[in-house]
C-alpha cells in the first residue's frame, strides 16, 4: 500500500498519509466537518452520522469520523445533499432528545437551519434524573446515545465496564446491568464518562444541585451523609 | 446550564501521578471538575479522588482562624483537643509571636537538637524549601524529614546506594511501548488509577506482558500474564531466584553488566543457594511461575518495574528494592525508553519535597549535609556565617518521635502531617507525642497529630494558592489559586516567610537568610541557583505542561527518562542481599499476616477524603479475608471481629475475598476509629529506617456488633 494518498476536497487536492480518516483529511484541507459522537480520545464509531460526506461514485454518504480517505476520491464536505442529511439529524435529534444543555449542538441546529419543529408533537425520550449516589447523577433525557460514555468506561480509558447498552431501536438507553444502582456497579466514580458527556446527562452532582438554585453550603452537605463521625474518641 | 466564573487549570492534589485538573468556579464553589485531553500526564482522565474529592476544602471542619490552646500543655502530660472549644481563636500576629516565643525559647535553652520539623510531600516545592530552610538557617538544625521515611525510605536508600539517585528513572506513561512490566508490592489501579489505566491500555492495546508480584490478588492480576502470590516479606528470595534463573539460563544482557555495573561476579556467587525450589518453599510462589516471570522479563526488549510500598515498608525494604534493581541490570532493562526503575512515589509531591532537602541527609538537590563544600555554598546563599550550618546528618522522622524526651527533641513543627495515623504502632507513638515540649500543627484539619498542638497555624488549600508540586515521573507542574483563602487561612509559604522574620528578629541575627518573597516563583529561583535539576526551571517554562527534572538549563527541555549514558554513581553496584525474614511471623497465639494498604477511595491519614464525600462510597474500615481462613475460622461476611498484634486491638467488619491470599489478610490505614496502625510492628530497616508495615502478626476473634465504633455504618460496595 502506498504511504500517502492524493484525493480531492472540495474541488481542493491534497496528499495525505494512507488510512487517514476522510474527518482529519477534510481538516487539513481546512474544511470543517461537524461532528457529535465523534471525540479525539475516544474509539470512532460512526453512531450520529452528521458528520457524513458525500464521496463521489459512492451509493451512500459516508461517515467521516471512520471512513478512510482513497487514491482519486472527490469527497464533498457540504452540499445540498450533505446539508440535507445533517439538518434531518439535528431536527430528529432536537425531536427526540433534551439538546438544550449541548451548545455545540445548538450552533448547529442553527448553522444547519434547522427547522427545531419540524418532527414536533412526536414521541420524545423522557426519564426521571437518577440521582443515586454522591458523585453525579445521570439524566437521560438528555442523552443521545454518543456512546462516548460506554467507551471511555470500557477499553478508551478505564476498562471498568460498568455501563453499556440497554434496550432495542428507540427504546435504547445507557444503563448498568439490570439497571442496578451505580453504586451496586462496578463504577468506580473516575468520572471519565462525565468528561466526554456532551449534553450535560452526566453531571456532577454539585453542579446540579448548583443549578437548581441551591446554596453552596446546602450542596456540600447534600452531598455529604449526615451524622457520619470520623472519629470514636474515648 | 451553570456558565463558570473562571476555570482554573492546577495539578491534583492527590497521588504522585500528577493529573491535570481543570477546576470550574462559580461564585468560590468548585462545581465541576475537568482535564485536559492533551495532558501528557493523564490524558483528560482522571479518579474519583481527583474528579469529586476535592470538597474537603470547604469542610466546616476545616479551621480557618489561627488557634491556641486554652489549656496549657506540659512535656509528658500532653492531651488532644479535636473540640474547638479547648481553643482560643487569636489573631495572626499573636498565634506567630506566641509561636517565635516558644521555638526561640527552646533553642536557646536546649539548642539545635531539641528542634525538629517534619515538612509535608502534599505541599509546595516552595513550601518545603522555606521550611527546611527555617530549621536549617535558623536553628541550625537537620532534624527535618517527612513522610518520605515512611514510604519509600527503603527504595531510595537502595537506588542511592547503587545509583546515586533515587528518583523513577522512565516516564509511567512509556509503560504502553514496553513489552514487559512488573509490578510489585504496588496496586496502581487504586493507588495510581492514572497509571493503572495505561498500565491496562499496555496489556489490552499494546501488547505487553504484565508480571504482577503481590500477595493480594488486585485488580491488574486480571490483567497480568502471570501473578506470583507471594507471602508478605519473601521479596528477596523472589527476585534472587529470578535473578538465578535469568543468570543460570544465560539471559544475562552481557554487554551492559560489563559497561554499566560492577560487582556482578561477587553477587553471582550469592545467588547460588536462591534457586527457584527455594524460593518456593519460602515465598510459597510455585516455582514454574518464578521461572517463567524471570524468563519473560528477561526476554523482553523493553522491560519495566513498577514497585511501591510493598517492596519498602519492610524491615528488610533496603534488600528487597536492591533485588529488583538487580534484575533490572542483569537484563540491561534500564537507561532507555520504556525500560527503568520505577518505584511509585504516593504524594503528589514526595518527590519534590525530597527534591527540596525535606530529609535529615540532604540539603535541597540530595547535597550531603556532611560535605563541607555543599554547607559553605548553602550558608553563602542564606548568608549564614560561615560554619554556622549544622554539619551532622539529622534524625529521621521515625527517629524525631522516639528522641522526644528531656535531652532529645522538645519542640516539633508539623506542617500537614499526621503521624498519630501513619506511624507503626501508635499507643507508643502517642507516647511520644506526649513527651514534647512544643508542637506547632499547621494543616487544615485538626488531625489526631494536630489535636495535641499548642498552636494551630490554618493554612490554603491547594485550590487557594499559587506554586509548584513535582510528581512521580519528576514532571514539575503548577498549582494555581481557583478560589480565594477560606477565612483566615493563609498559604503556608506566607505563614513560613512571616514566622521566620520574626525568629530571625528574636534570634538577632545579623545579616538576614532573606524571607521577603513576593511571589512562589522567587522561591524557586532561590533554589534553582544550588539545585542544577531545577536551574532551567521559571514559572513561564511550567505553563501548560510542566518540565521533567533534570532540566540544567534555561532551555533545556527536560528528562523523560534518566541515565541513557551512564549513572550518577558512574556504574551501577551490585550489592547482594540475603533473605531475612519478618521480624514478626505468625505463630500459634497470633496465627495471621496483617498487611496495609490503601483503597481507592481514601487517603492516608484520612485528613482529606475521610472530610469528602468520598467517605460516602466507602465510610467504614473492614479487614480483608480469604475464604479459606474465614472457613475454618468460622467468620461470615460483614462479621465484627476483634483484630489484635501484640501492640493492640481494633474491632472492624471482615470482608471476605479471593482478593486476599490465605493466611494473610488486609487492612488499609485511613480510619481512624479502627486505626490498622495500632497494630503495626516499629521495627525498622536498619538502613532506611523504614517501619515494616507490610506484615506483622496478628489474631482474629469473633466480636460483637455493640464493640463497633460505628455498628450502624456498614461499607456495602466490593467493587470486584
Amino acid at each position: 500500500m502506498a504511504a500517502t494518498v492524493t484525493l480531492q476536497i472540495d474541488g481542493q487536492s491534497i496528499t495525505v498519509a494512507a488510512g487517514t480518516t476522510l474527518l482529519n483529511a477534510a481538516a487539513m484541507a481546512g474544511a470543517t466537518v461537524p461532528t457529535i459522537c465523534y471525540h479525539e480520545h475516544c474509539t470512532a464509531n460512526a453512531l450520529c452520522r452528521l458528520c457524513v460526506v458525500e464521496v463521489e461514485g459512492a451509493r451512500v454518504l459516508a461517515p467521516a469520523c471512520v471512513a478512510s480517505v482513497a487514491e482519486g476520491m472527490r469527497v464533498h464536505t457540504r452540499n445540498e445533499r450533505v446539508e440535507r442529511s445533517r439538518r434531518t439529524i439535528l431536527e430528529m435529534l432536537h425531536s427526540a432528545s433534551d439538546v438544550s444543555e449541548a451548545p455545540e449542538i445548538q450552533q448547529q441546529l442553527d448553522d444547519y437551519h434547522a427547522n427545531r419543529e419540524r418532527f414536533g408533537g412526536g414521541e420524545r425520550r423522557e426519564a426521571e434524573v437518577i440521582d443515586d449516589n454522591p458523585m453525579y447523577i445521570r439524566d437521560y433525557s438528555k442523552c443521545i446515545l454518543c456512546w462516548r460514555c460506554v467507551q471511555v468506561c470500557a477499553a478508551d480509558a478505564q476498562f471498568t465496564y460498568a455501563i453499556n447498552f440497554s434496550g432495542r431501536g428507540f427504546e435504547t438507553s445507557i444503563s448498568t446491568f439490570f439497571e442496578q444502582s451505580l453504586t451496586d456497579s462496578s463504577c468506580v466514580f473516575c468520572g471519565q464518562c462525565v468528561g466526554v458527556c456532551p449534553t450535560g446527562a452526566l453531571k456532577p452532582k454539585r453542579e446540579w444541585l448548583l443549578e437548581q438554585g441551591q446554596a453552596p453550603a446546602d450542596i456540600l452537605d447534600a452531598t455529604r451523609g449526615p451524622g457520619k463521625k470520623r472519629r470514636e474518641r474515648k | 446550564m451553570i456558565t463558570p466564573d473562571r476555570t482554573v487549570s492546577t495539578t491534583c492534589p492527590y497521588c504522585g501521578v500528577g493529573c491535570n485538573l481543570q477546576l470550574h468556579v462559580k461564585d468560590e464553589l468548585i462545581y465541576r471538575v475537568t482535564s485536559d485531553f492533551d495532558h501528557p500526564v493523564n490524558q483528560g482522565n482522571l479518579c474519583v479522588k481527583g474528579r469529586f474529592g476535592y470538597d474537603f476544602i470547604y469542610s466546616n471542619k476545616r479551621v480557618t482562624t489561627p488557634l491556641i490552646r486554652k489549656q496549657a500543655q506540659a512535656a509528658g502530660a500532653r492531651t488532644q483537643a479535636f473540640d474547638r472549644s479547648e481553643w482560643r481563636e487569636v489573631s495572626w500576629d499573636e498565634a506567630l509571636e506566641y509561636t517565635t516565643d516558644r521555638l526561640v525559647e527552646i533553642y536557646k535553652r536546649d539548642g539545635e537538637h531539641a528542634m525538629a520539623v517534619y515538612c509535608c510531600a502534599k505541599a509546595t516545592n516552595e513550601d518545603n524549601y522555606l521550611l527546611q530552610k527555617i530549621y536549617r538557617a535558623l536553628f541550625r538544625t537537620n532534624n527535618v524529614d517527612h513522610c518520605t521515611r515512611l514510604c519509600h525510605a527503603g527504595s531510595v536508600t537502595a537506588l542511592l546506594k547503587s545509583i546515586n539517585s533515587a528518583a523513577m528513572s522512565n516516564t509511567a506513561a512509556e509503560v504502553i511501548d514496553s513489552d514487559c512490566f512488573i509490578i510489585t508490592g504496588s496496586n496502581p489501579s487504586e493507588n495510581h488509577p492514572i497509571i493503572g489505566l495505561q498500565m491496562k491500555a499496555a496489556v489490552e492495546k499494546y501488547g505487553s506482558k504484565l508480571i504482577v508480584i503481590d500477595p493480594r490478588k488486585i485488580e491488574m492480576c486480571d490483567f497480568a500474564a502471570l501473578w506470583l502470590p507471594l507471602k508478605p516479606g519473601t521479596n528477596v528470595p523472589v527476585f534472587n531466584a529470578m535473578a538465578h534463573v535469568i543468570v543460570n539460563e544465560g539471559l544475562v544482557n552481557r554487554e551492559f553488566v560489563e559497561a554499566r555495573t560492577t560487582g556482578y561476579a561477587d553477587y553471582v556467587k550469592t545467588l547460588d543457594k536462591f534457586t527457584p525450589g527455594y524460593a518456593e518453599e519460602i515465598s510459597g510462589v510455585d516455582r514454574n511461575l518464578i521461572i517463567d516471570a524471570a524468563r519473560m522479563y528477561a526476554r523482553a526488549q523493553r522491560g519495566m518495574i513498577f514497585w511501591g510500598m510493598g517492596i519498602s515498608q519492610l524491615s528488610h525494604g533496603t534488600a528487597s528494592s536492591l533485588g529488583l534493581i538487580h534484575l533490572a541490570f542483569l537484563t540491561g532493562h534500564v537507561g532507555r525508553k520504556a525500560t527503568g526503575l520505577n518505584p511509585l512515589r504516593g504524594q503528589n509531591n514526595v518527590q519534590g519535597a525530597s527534591d527540596m532537602g525535606a530529609m535529615p541527609f540532604f540539603y535541597p538537590g540530595y547535597q550531603w549535609v556532611d560535605d563541607e563544600k555543599n554547607a559553605q555554598n548553602w550558608e553563602q546563599l542564606w548568608n549564614v556565617e560561615p560554619g554556622g550550618l549544622n554539619r551532622k546528618r539529622g534524625l529521621t522522622t521515625t527517629e524525631i518521635l522516639t528522641h522526644a524526651h528531656p535531652g532529645g527533641v522538645r519542640a516539633l513543627h508539623i506542617m500537614g502531617e499526621n503521624p498519630m495515623m501513619t506511624e507503626p504502632n501508635l499507643n507508643e507513638t502517642r507516647k511520644h507525642m506526649q513527651q514534647l515540649e512544643f508542637l506547632v500543627a499547621q494543616d487544615l484539619f485538626i488531625n489526631e497529630s494536630g489535636a495535641f498542638a499548642d498552636v494551630f497555624l490554618p493554612a490554603t488549600s491547594w485550590a487557594e494558592k499559587e506554586g509548584t508540586v513535582t510528581n512521580t515521573d519528576r514532571r514539575v507542574q503548577r498549582v494555581r489559586q481557583a478560589i480565594a483563602p477560606r477565612g483566615q487561612s493563609r498559604p503556608d509559604w506566607e505563614i513560613l516567610c512571616d514566622l521566620a522574620q520574626r525568629i530571625e528578629a528574636r534570634l538577632g541575627r545579623p545579616n538576614s537568610a532573606i524571607w521577603n518573597y513576593d511571589s512562589p516563583a522567587q522561591i524557586m529561583a532561590e533554589f534553582g541557583k544550588l539545585d542544577s535539576n531545577y536551574t532551567g526551571i521559571t514559572y513561564e517554562r511550567l505553563e501548560r505542561h510542566g518540565l521533567q527534572t533534570p532540566v540544567p538549563h534555561a532551555t533545556h527541555p527536560g528528562t523523560p527518562f534518566l541515565f541513557a549514558k551512564d549513572f550518577p554513581s558512574g556504574r551501577g553496584k551490585f550489592i547482594p542481599v540475603d533473605y531475612v525474614p519478618i521480624m514478626e511471623p505468625p505463630d500459634e497465639e497470633y496465627p495471621f499476616i496483617l498487611t496495609t494498604g490503601r483503597v481507592l477511595e481514601h487517603w492516608h491519614g484520612g485528613s482529606m477524603t475521610r472530610n469528602s464525600a468520598l467517605n460516602e462510597i466507602y465510610p467504614s474500615p473492614v479487614v480483608e479475608i480469604h475464604p479459606v481462613d474465614a472457613t475454618w475460622a468460622n467468620f461470615t461476611d460483614g462479621q465484627p471481629v476483634r483484630v489484635s498484634s501484640r501492640r493492640g486491638a481494633i474491632v472492624l467488619r471482615t470482608r471476605v475475598t479471593e482478593k486476599a491470599r490465605a493466611g494473610v489478610v488486609f487492612m488499609s490505614m485511613h480510619f481512624a476509629e479502627a486505626a490498622a496502625n495500632l497494630l503495626t510492628n516499629d521495627a525498622l530497616d536498619p538502613q532506611a529506617k523504614i517501619p515494616e508495615y507490610k506484615a506483622c502478626a496478628v489474631k482474629i476473634e469473633p466480636a460483637a456488633e455493640a464493640d463497633l465504633p460505628h455498628p450502624e455504618i456498614r461499607t456495602e460496595r466490593g467493587r470486584w
